[in-house]
């Protein structure tokens, strides 16, 4: 009775822990204030938060049916495997558009320099100007 | 115990949902809709995931696993047009 108490604890608390993350990682990229800002929060934030909901599940169904399943790991993995190809995918594509970024945004890639929007030229870090 | 941690867990991502839409509604470029979309892919898995949980059956998860597969490819497919304007060249 004890160790079911423990269970479904571990259960509750990890579906919380999971529902608390995702409402993070939506809330960063809803309330941050460029595109490379954004991509943040979905690709940590919520990506951790539904392993933690696929942990709840599991540990609920392995509790409730006595014996493990693998399916939910399958998701998981999956979606631990996907999720920063997609972000670089994103980042790439944010990068080919030269999305317009705030100055506190830190790195200034190639593409993001002001030479190639068609500003003034700035001058290369060891040549200077050539 | 785990009804309210049910309940608690459902109204956050209900809410992470609705962010999700406002950033789809008001995204200023098309990147930022993207990752809105992908964004609404996983939150609607985790849904998923509480519609089982609720119901106390696992018929759901192969339709976890399928929405898993098509956001990827899908979020993959609309970034190779928006890179190279093809997406199978």
């Amino acid at each position: 009775m004890t160790l079911h108490l423990l269970i479904e604890g571990v259960a509750s608390f990890l579906l919380v822990a999971g529902g608390a993350f995702i409402f993070i990682g939506s809330l960063g990229m809803t309330h941050l204030r460029d595109f490379y800002m954004r991509l943040h929060g979905p690709t940590k934030a919520t990506t951790l938060g539904i392993g933690c909901m696929l942990g709840a599940s599991m540990i609920y169904f392995w509790a409730s049916e006595g014996k493990p399943e693998i399916q939910e790991v399958l998701i998981t993995i999956f979606l631990f495997i996907t999720a920063p190809v997609s972000a670089h995918l994103l980042a790439k594509t944010g990068l080919h558009q030269k999305l317009k970024h705030v100055d506190k945004t830190a790195g200034r890639p190639a593409e993001l320099r002001r030479e190639e929007v068609g500003e003034k030229p700035v001058p290369h870090p060891d040549r200077g100007y050539d | 115990m785990i009804e309210v941690a049910l309940w608690t867990s459902l109204a956050l991502v209900v809410a992470a949902m609705a962010l999700n839409v406002y950033r789809l509604t008001i995204g200023p470029d098309m990147p930022d809709r993207l990752l809105a979309l992908d964004t609404m892919y996983i939150n609607s898995i985790a849904l998923i995931v509480l519609l089982g949980l609720w119901l106390d059956t696992k018929t759901y998860f192969e339709a976890a696993l399928l929405i898993a597969m098509l956001g990827f490819i899908s979020t993959v497919a609309v970034c190779k047009y928006l890179l190279r304007g093809d997406i199978i060249e």
